[in-house]
């Protein structure tokens, strides 16, 4: 046994679960896979005295369309999110970016929750979020809150979520809201080794109008920051341009232009980083308008 | 800290027991229930030694604690050969295609592989690759693994589900 001790809660429902959170305080915390969270315990990066398992909470889970939005519960396994042909119609840009996280025996555990509400800077799923402005649902005891996605990251590991508040659903636009009628997704991400954090990516969401300029753009980028991170120079300066004459590699400069915290480590430097960082904007763009035009 | 009952049924039987919260459902399955063929590596997620399946999926053993798996159904590598210890098509390919050298990492690959060609029993090898990339061996440099995955979907999704000496033998002729 490697973790510190706990005391251990499976509330079956999300108001136990975040009166519990009130009710204990700094030194709970709430486990959903565990895919992150286990490590950070088995390494004692972190200790709680009460972990509070939402694993019964069955109305944490599922996949719904809900109006113009495909609703995502956070106790949703990445697995389940990989498989969905409802994500895969409305969501594309979620069902691309889920083979690249961890392996699937990970995916088969871990939650699309939990991703955001870890806020890993190299994870995907934070970065897809900010591109297509999803909307992250909380729970505390003073009620339901919600908070757009580029509000929602604040910083290492850390989100805009207080410390008695669950996350228990995350809303996508589904494709065809997204204004501009014709839209086209990519990921793009460099790993050492498949399954491995992202050493840099992108996240694109592009909309055509009909005449072909760019009538919306989100550009999300991960493993450059402290967080997810949104490109807002580069996606404003393709807004309103016509996509033949915008050169990706000229998106992908303006996306890593303005970064001022971009880590460095063995994985590469933050000199190596902005540049990869600036091919898979480059490459991300080029897929997502060719998928835009295409459609 | 107060200890958690739970009940599992691992590898078809029923277990009871009383746990620390902290335990790993791979400490549990070595040290409460004796089954050692789920092995530890580096106990935080990394090398997938300690994979087994859970409610059928293949999970790490290392990152889900024994009482999250209470009521749930675990197979380990020790359940994975039929009762009177034919064992299954993976572990036959893995035989015969020198699919191992010292063995530790082996358990989790089976129990990963057996889970995969389950899902997917026609995979390209692209996806072969992709699905192994979660459990790491040091000593076979993964081309007998390969190998022995390839002619383990061949044999299965040819719909011989027990690898018998002949198809074993096929299979092994046409690798050279």
């Amino acid at each position: 046994m490697k973790p510190a001790p706990f005391e251990y809660h499976a509330p079956d429902s999300a108001k136990e679960a975040v009166d519990l959170l009130a009710e204990l305080g700094d030194g709970a915390k709430v486990i959903a896979g565990g895919q992150s969270l286990v490590p950070v315990l088995a390494l004692r990066l972190a200790v709680f005295e009460h972990l509070i398992d939402i694993r019964r909470i069955t109305a944490l889970r599922g996949i719904e369309e809900r109006g113009s939005s495909v609703w995502i519960g956070a106790g949703t396994t990445e697995a389940e999110i990989g498989h969905s042909d409802r994500v895969a119609r409305h969501v594309p840009l979620l069902s691309r970016a889920t083979p690249l996280i961890g392996h699937f025996q990970i995916r088969n555990r871990g939650t699309i929750g939990g991703s955001l509400a870890h806020a890993d800077a190299a994870a995907e799923y934070p970065a897809v979020a900010l591109a297509l402005d999803a909307t992250v649902e909380a729970l505390s005891p003073r009620g339901q809150r919600t908070i757009p996605a580029a509000e929602f990251f604040t910083g290492i590991w850390a989100t805009a979520l207080a410390p008695d508040e669950l996350l228990t659903g995350v809303s996508f636009p589904a494709a065809v809201n997204i204004p501009g009628g014709r839209q086209g997704f990519a990921i793009e991400e460099f790993a050492r080794r498949p399954g491995d954090f992202a050493v840099a990516g992108a996240a694109v969401a592009a909309g055509l109008d009909p005449g072909g300029q760019v009538s919306a753009s989100g550009i999300a980028l991960f493993g450059l920051g402290p967080v997810a991170l949104r490109a807002a120079a580069a996606e404003a300066g393709v807004l309103g341009r016509s996509v033949r004459e915008i050169d990706p590699a000229d998106v992908g400069r303006a996306a890593v232009a303005d970064l001022d915290a971009v880590p460095s480590d063995l994985h590469g430097s933050a000199g190596y980083r902005k540049k990869l960082g600036a091919a898979m904007v480059a490459r991300a763009w080029e897929k997502a308008v060719k998928e835009a035009a295409s459609g | 800290m107060a200890d958690v009952s739970i009940e599992v049924t691992v590898n078809g039987q029923l277990r009871r027991a009383v746990v620390e919260p902290r335990l790993t459902l791979a400490d549990f399955l070595r040290e409460r229930c004796q089954l050692t063929g789920t092995h530890l590596g580096c106990e935080h997620g990394v090398c997938g030694a300690c994979t087994v399946l859970l409610d059928g999926q293949a999970v790490r053993g290392c990152l889900v604690f024994a009482v999250q798996a209470d009521g749930g159904s675990v197979t380990t590598v020790e359940g994975i050969a039929a009762p009177d210890g034919t064992l299954s098509p993976v572990q036959q390919a893995f035989r015969e295609h020198h699919g191992l050298q010292c063995g530790f990492c082996t358990p989790g690959f089976v129990t990963s592989v057996t889970a995969f060609l389950r899902d997917n029993p026609s995979p390209t090898d692209e996806e072969v690759r992709a699905a192994l990339s979660g459990n790491l061996c040091r000593c076979t440099g993964y081309q007998g693994i390969l190998a022995a995955v390839r002619a383990a979907a061949d044999t299965t999704s040819a719909g011989t589900v027990n690898a018998g000496t002949n198809n074993a033998a096929t299979t092994n002729q046409e690798a050279r």
